[in-house]
């Protein structure tokens, strides 16, 4: 059930993109009797219709609008137009994540204090800590069904993890487990349980993952508060004399454009879309753009201190077999300068069918010592690292005037170079990654590149202060006390887990700061 | 396509063919395997340059257990009017590249690391760089080449790994 609203109501709040910020926020604001309209870029795609092909699933789900790229990381080079590998789809990229769901460690909200000054590094303390975050969390544990949380048992091992499992505990870590899941380890909140197909990152056929494709956008519908227009791309968010947001300007699917009224605009493109659509809607009052007194706007955008370990066996793995991430080794994601780096990172595991593997394994090699570890597919274990990043400055989105997207808008260009501390941590995850494996046997070993980036953060980030940064506390944007930004661009820093359980977490707390702001008659 | 799907036989393929290389034979329109296991008719290309584009692929990405027949498939979609031009000035620039070597041709370069050393040489050129990404997904995403490499693909039709495997190895 949809409830249409009219372009000329300016009472509803208007909520861009419907991913693990936007899409949440929606529901949680329609179940508290708030009237939402949520504009979404992508189609509409729900698990009948996903593919478990990997170029094919790629083809119907990654967002491909032009993007242009710069700087060191190697992204740039093997990937020049697709920097980050995320999702345009009703649900965003909940529909393509791998469910790793872990809350943020005490000191993750509190880098600034914790490492002190990091040289070339815009650290800064959120304005908010774990305790704050607990109850939240908990509630975003539940909605998500998070396995080992709760009375939620974890998922079974497959062969991937029984492999990360082995040289894990050889080498002598000890927490190791298969993870914290937001996929069922037994029907739950009316999904099936895991059925271990693999295809984890191609939308989960079983609905046994969590996303918001399927589960928060028709509940949120179905109170007849919520209407979710899908091919609805937003171009430009509008203001009054006063400085007030009053509403957005989209491009519907046939390219004609709408004026959609709002009292409230809540932005959740993704780190990268956001901070564009701020920049992109600068006008004479506000000629940087919107809510970017500070500047910070697009800036100190941050991706994780990623890579992989890959690992040919004399025998067979099979990894894609089973959850694609249920394996994790988290004894380095503490903060302990000795090993010459602050913050930490997690190791999970991580299978890639054979198309990706080709494409990602070693992008642009050739020749035998590409093809002869290809040859040992069968026989190889896989693993992703996932780090905290420094934030910097200069690694920002920009408009790039000289590409335009679709609509003849500047499409954003993505700047990152690696900080030292990010080379630091990935050389140490990589000889540890690489120990795990020959600890079990590994007959080679392979440390990969980082992907296109999926987890991309910090671009409008949070702060106390709002010289610091762009969003207060809850999100709201220091500038402008009607705009809000409900996704992983307020990370004020990315600490070194998944991101998608602490904006689930946000956008439930900001749903409930909206709502009562509202009946208060304060916003 | 094989000789008997496109109705030649074995004798008469080989009585229109010349050899091209070891591993092929050419003639009017065509490029074959010398068994006559695989043939594939070519409309823009010339034949001889399909069958150094083919031996070209599998120079690239090399896998032993791989047959011919799925490296001419990966490349078969450059014999096209409008790809055809571009890719005839790549493989006369890749002879010539050979010939300075003092080899007679590319497909007249016996030894792999010979031609490999060829490649190494235009590794940055644009027709080099196009070849190669196009075939990974030209090879890789071919689905008969994915139980070569023992990868399953997808198996939500067969209701996943639960009951079939996704934890079985016993050697760790």
């Amino acid at each position: 059930m949809t409830a249409p609203f009219e372009l000329t109501d300016d009472s509803v709040v208007v909520v861009i993109g419907t991913g693990a910020g936007g899409g949440v926020l929606a529901n949680e604001l329609a179940q508290k009797g708030v009237s939402v309209v949520a504009l979404e870029a992508g189609g509409r795609y729900l698990p009948e219709d996903y593919v478990n092909d990997e170029w094919e699933s790629f083809g119907q789900l990654a967002w491909l609008d032009k993007r242009t790229t710069s700087g060191d990381w190697r992204v740039a080079r093997d990937f020049s137009g697709l920097p980050a590998w995320i999702v345009k789809a009703v649900g965003g990229t909940t529909t393509h994540w791998a469910g790793a769901s872990l809350r943020f460690q005490p000191h993750e909200f509190k880098t600034k204090t914790t490492y002190g000054n990091v040289q070339g590094a815009n650290l800064l303390d959120w304005p908010i800590d774990l305790a704050e975050m607990e109850p939240w969390y908990e509630k975003a544990e539940a909605k998500l069904g998070v396995t080992r949380t709760g009375d939620r048992a974890g998922l079974p091992g497959n062969n991937n993890f029984k492999v990360l499992e082995a040289g894990a505990k050889a080498l002598g870590y000890k927490e190791v487990h298969t993870g914290r899941m937001a996929i069922n380890s037994a029907d739950y909140d009316d999904r099936l349980a895991c059925q271990q197909t693999g295809f984890c990152f191609q939308g989960c056929k079983w609905g046994a993952k969590w996303s918001a494709a399927y589960t928060d956008i028709p509940r949120g519908e179905a109170t007849g508060n919520l209407e979710v227009r899908e091919r609805a791309h937003v171009l430009k968010i509008e203001h009054d004399a006063s400085g007030k947001v009053t509403g957005v300007l989209y491009a519907d699917k046939d390219g004609n454009q709408h004026l959609q009224n709002a009292r409230i605009v809540c932005v959740a493109g993704n780190s990268i879309e956001s901070p564009r659509l701020l920049l992109n809607s600068a006008s004479a009052m506000f000629p940087d753009g919107l809510a970017n007194s500070s500047g910070q706007v697009g800036r100190n955008y941050m991706r994780h201190m990623t890579g992989s370990v890959y690992a040919v066996f004399d025998k067979p793995v099979r990894m894609w077999r089973g959850t694609t991430m249920a394996g994790i080794v988290q004894d380095e994601a503490r903060h302990d300068p000795s090993r010459g780096f602050v913050g930490g990172y997690e190791l999970e595991t991580l299978a890639l069918g054979l198309p990706f593997m080709a494409a990602f394994l070693d992008p642009g090699g050739w020749g035998r010592e590409f093809t002869t570890a290809l040859d040992s597919y069968e026989n190889m274990a896989g693993m992703w690292i996932v780090g905290e990043d420094m934030p910097q400055e200069t690694n920002r989105i920009t408009l790039n005037h000289d590409a335009l997207d679709q609509y003849g808008l500047p499409a954003p260009n993505v700047h990152f170079d690696d900080h030292p501390n990010d080379v630091a941590m990935r050389a140490h995850a990589y000889r540890q990654g690489i120990a795990i494996y020959e600890a079990v046997g590994a007959t080679r070993t392979f440390p990969t590149p980082p992907y296109p980036s999926t987890h991309n953060l910090g671009t409008n980030r949070m702060s106390e202060n709002p010289r610091d940064g762009v969003v207060n506390r809850w999100g709201q944007t220091h500038d402008i006390a009607n705009l809000f930004v409900s996704d992983g661009s307020q990370f004020t820093t990315g600490a070194a887990e998944n991101p998608t359980l602490t904006i689930v977490a946000l956008a439930i707390r900001q749903a409930d700061h909206i709502a009562g702001q509202m009946s208060q008659g304060t916003l | 396509m094989t000789l008997k799907q496109k109705g030649i036989s074995r004798r008469q393929l080989l009585a229109g063919s010349v050899a091209a290389g070891a591993a092929f034979v050419v003639g009017a329109g065509f490029v074959a395997a010398p068994t006559a296991a695989w043939a594939m008719e070519v409309s823009h290309l010339q034949p001889a340059t399909m069958a150094t584009l083919i031996q070209m692929a599998r120079d690239i990405y090399p896998h032993d257990h791989v047959a011919d027949e799925y490296y001419a498939a990966a490349v078969k979609g450059y014999d096209t009017a409008e790809a055809a031009p571009g890719i005839e000035a790549g493989i006369t620039a890749l002879d010539a590249a050979a010939r300075g070597k003092g080899h007679p041709s590319y497909l007249g370069t016996g030894w792999e690391r010979d031609r490999v050393d060829i490649l190494r040489g235009m590794e940055e050129s644009a027709f080099f760089q196009a070849i190669r990404g196009g075939l990974v997904t030209g090879l890789y995403n071919q689905k008969a080449v994915w139980p070569l490499f023992g990868y399953e693909g997808e198996s939500y039709s067969k209701g996943g790994y639960i009951d079939r495997g996704f934890n079985d190895i016993n050697w760790i």
